[in-house]
């Protein structure tokens, strides 16, 4: 039986792929950044999936207003890194699961939510930046991602309830797959940011940090935050912090397992225009 | 009934909505349409001519031609989609971000690495803080 073993937690700012791509790492703005990633890098390495299950926004790359999917699940084989208008980042193609993403898409709509299946897409940095920062630059990335893109883009996106439920829909379908996997869920996006208007550059490190304190220890209350608290407190942007809650709501402690072990915790100002959080959380074994 | 916008009450912000999505889907079509190379050299020969081929009003091709964000975005552009506007000139999201702001982007980039803008005074349209309208533009060029 498949089993999600731990979930992540990241921003996925453009500005650091680029800063990777680049060779910057190092440079004093983004050596900062760069420095809370190196416990979740050897971490990554001592557990290393088998899948991961990547809840990530595309941002006008995949997706134009064509067609504006609320939660879209890839069934492909494989996903090429997209020219995003600067050029494609010298990344790895990701290597897709259609197996196990057909299961879930099955189980999923079977519980009530309207997934639209995607069987061909570029993804853009709101998918490959987090592997970069969990990562490293590899020849291959360590394993298949199921990419799941969530619409935060145009409003109104689904709310951080629905999200919750999701997740544990999600944790329900890996469940049911035969087949022995150990899964990771990632929620990525974030935290508080506002790309455009005279408010631009909005951080609220305050809101931020107990954003992270309730997504550890009150997901349930968490989940019930309205839209117009992220918008307002979190910057327009910030409001892509609901995808975290997808990945929550998939850990074991949510339906009725052990609570799970906060491996690693890392809050940091700025990456061009963002706030960057990032944590790591185990589920027990049973 | 009308819908509830709580979000209309944030000063300096413009949430894409659906009212805002529908009036700007031929902007940000246009914009979708410099992800590729041909398209951006088509553009950039001509933008006037580029842009009559779009579905937009007269306002939006005058927004788009003075690179003004913000009109773009009163227009119903989305910042995604005004991106590859910015890619297209070769701008970084931190430089387009600054445009929006009146600072210059040193002013901009110092105030991120200062820990941003505050969100105290920024959360109601009718406080003071410096996202407010009578407040605009920021930076130096707000002092003149």
């Amino acid at each position: 039986m498949a089993r999600i073993t731990a979930s992540v937690y990241t921003s996925h700012v453009p500005a650091i792929g680029a800063a990777v791509d680049m060779g910057k790492t190092q440079e004093p703005y983004w050596q900062p950044v760069f420095a809370g990633y190196e416990y979740s890098k050897e971490w990554m390495k001592q557990n290393t999936p088998d899948v991961i299950f990547l809840v990530f926004n595309d941002h006008a790359t995949a997706f134009s207003l064509d067609m504006i999917p609320t939660f879209a699940i890839g069934t492909a084989a494989q996903y090429t890194p997209a020219d995003e208008g600067w050029g494609p980042r010298p990344v790895p193609v990701v290597q897709g699961h259609p197996e196990l993403a057909a299961h879930i898409a099955q189980s999923v709509i079977q519980q009530d939510f309207d997934l639209t299946i995607v069987n061909k897409m570029d993804v853009d940095h709101g998918l490959t930046v987090p592997l970069s920062l969990m990562c490293g630059q590899p020849q291959a990335w360590p394993c298949p991602v199921i990419p799941f893109a969530v619409n935060v883009v145009q409003y109104p996106v689904p709310s951080g309830q629905r999200c919750f439920n999701l997740g544990k829909a999600i944790a329900n379908a890996v469940k049911s797959f035969d087949e022995d996997l150990n899964v990771q869920i990632w929620g990525t996006g974030g935290m508080s940011h506002q790309l455009q208007g005279p408010r631009a550059g909005l951080i609220n490190k305050q809101f931020d940090n107990a954003f992270l304190d309730r997504l550890i220890a009150d997901p349930a209350g968490l989940a019930q935050m309205p839209h117009i608290d992220y918008v307002r407190e979190a910057g327009s942007e910030g409001i892509e912090l609901v995808m975290w809650l997808i990945a929550r709501g998939a850990m074991s402690d949510i339906s009725g397992g052990a609570v799970p072990q906060v491996k690693h915790r890392f809050y940091h100002v700025p990456a061009s225009n963002t706030a960057v959080g990032h944590l790591i959380l185990q589920n027990q074994l049973d | 009934m009308a819908l509830d916008k709580p979000y209309l009450d944030v000063p300096g912000t413009t949430v894409f909505d659906m009212e805002q999505s529908r009036k700007g889907y031929g902007l940000n079509q246009f914009c979708m349409s410099l992800m590729k190379a041909g398209n951006r050299a088509r553009f950039k020969a001509d933008e006037r001519s580029y842009l009559d081929e779009w579905d937009m009003s007269e306002e939006q091709k005058q927004a788009v031609l003075a690179r003004d964000l913000n009109r773009c975005i009163a227009a119903g552009g989305n910042i995604y989609f005004l991106a590859k506007i910015g890619a297209t000139d070769g701008k970084s999201f931190q430089q387009m971000a600054s445009s929006m702001t009146g600072m210059s982007e040193d002013e901009y980039r110092n105030m991120m690495i200062s820990g941003g803008r505050s969100v105290e005074g920024n959360r109601h349209i009718g406080e003071d803080g410096n996202a407010q309208a009578h407040r605009q533009p920021q930076g130096n060029a707000g002092k003149a």
